[in-house]
């Protein structure tokens, strides 16, 4: 079962969700993966053991040019722009390029190889039994979704598996939920968390992942996240206090189940919630 | 000849925009008569590649000259394959700056005046 952890405005709690909750489930069955390859951070508080790093690249055109008749098929064919031929020379433009391959597929000459362009690395490990992956762009690198992608490519489908998404509702994070059977959205009870809350609920409606709403901070802003989880028909599964507690052991970066255990049975009870709905989602 | 020039409107009394790939418009003027063409720049929501992109059109629509008010580097690149030539100016209309480019007050650049995603809108 594949639970991701996502949110429109950042800094609500994804982490402290994503890592409490692994950190509140069997060691055994449970794996942690930090898809926010842009800032990785749930290894802050897990501090795993990493045992193996692997590096992970974009294939990028290179242009024979003895072979090229400029005929500019591998221009036009570019959705990205990352190729352009402009009279007698061919430019590629490596960081516009998403790998796609269609310029080399496509070029009636032949005359287009491909080279691995590097851009970060895949780092698997465990941390208090728990399996960990985690994925690390490159400075300045935009292309995070083929490394989420290799990210995700470690799965392990047997296991309770938990995502921890990047910020937003942009590719990255479309690249993170697709495929989940749940999505956890950690928001905060203030009117940038409900709008951005509702820009994450229009793009999993558009994906068709059953969802359901963490809300951290409770003491916050107004009611106006409830009104609206309770209009759109989307159950409030968990609520977590505005606690100093929490606040200092996150700067500390110890995760607050072992901070304070009495947390423990709350992300417990999360997760056997998002067990019932998902159930009741698949009899549908 | 033809001089192409970024603009915000569809017409030669329009302002100039200072955005190369992702202005509302080009217009391709020939200095002499002062006929033009407008074509929509298809780039300005592109996510990326949109100097790329219009570099292309310039070329393709057979420009010996731009005029616009930044450029960033992969329009920089593009164009300095295509051996347009490239002169900055910082406002005016298209009328008025076709007249300074006859009159020869408009300086050249050859590199990039901007970082990449400048005139990105969003």
């Amino acid at each position: 079962m594949i639970i991701s952890i996502a949110s429109g405005k950042g800094g609500t709690g994804k982490t402290t969700v994503a890592v409490n909750l692994a950190l509140s489930l069997l060691k055994e069955s449970t794996q942690l993966i930090d898809c926010d390859v842009e800032e990785p951070n749930s290894h802050l508080f897990l501090k795993p053991n990493i045992h193996q790093v692997t590096s992970v690249g974009i294939s990028v055109p290179r242009i024979d040019e003895s072979k090229c008749t400029y005929c500019g098929k591998c221009a036009q064919v570019c959705e990205y722009h990352a190729i352009a031929v402009i009279l007698k020379n061919v430019l590629v433009f490596d960081e516009l390029c998403h790998g796609c391959g269609a310029c080399s597929y496509l070029c009636p000459e032949k005359a287009i190889s491909e080279v691995e362009r590097g851009i970060g690395i895949v780092q698997e490990g465990s941390s208090n039994g728990i399996p960990f992956v985690n994925g690390v762009l490159n400075v300045g690198e935009p292309m995070a979704s083929p490394l989420i992608r290799k990210v995700k490519e470690r799965i392990w489908k047997d296991k309770i598996v938990i995502l921890d998404a990047p910020p937003g509702t942009a590719c990255p994070v479309i690249e993170t939920v697709k495929g989940s059977d749940f999505c956890i959205l950690v928001t905060e009870p203030t009117p940038f968390g409900l709008n951005d809350l509702e820009l994450a609920v229009g793009m999993l409606e558009k994906l068709g992942i059953p969802r359901g709403v963490v809300v951290n901070k409770v003491d916050v802003g107004n009611r106006e996240v409830w009104d609206y989880c309770q209009s759109k028909n989307i159950p409030v599964l968990m609520e977590i206090p505005m606690d100093r507690e929490i606040a200092e052991s996150y700067s500390k970066g110890i995760p607050i189940v072992f901070e304070n255990p009495c947390y423990a049975p709350l992300f417990l009870s999360l997760f056997q919630k998002v067990e019932k709905l998902y159930g009741e989602c698949r009899r549908k | 000849m033809k001089i192409a020039i970024s603009a915000t409107g569809k017409d030669l009394d329009s302002q100039i925009d200072p955005r190369f790939g992702r202005c509302q418009y080009f217009i391709f003027v020939d200095p002499q008569t002062m006929e033009f063409e407008v074509s929509e720049n298809e780039g300005l929501m592109a996510s990326g590649g949109a100097g790329v992109q219009a570099a292309q059109l310039v070329v393709r629509k057979g420009a010996n000259v731009l005029i616009t008010g930044n450029l960033g580097p992969n329009a920089a690149s593009a164009l300095s394959a295509s051996g347009i030539k490239v002169h900055l100016v910082s406002g005016g209309t298209v009328k008025e700056v076709v007249e300074a480019y006859k009159s020869g007050t408009l300086k050249v650049v050859s590199g990039p005046t901007v970082p990449p995603h400048f005139g990105k809108p969003f």
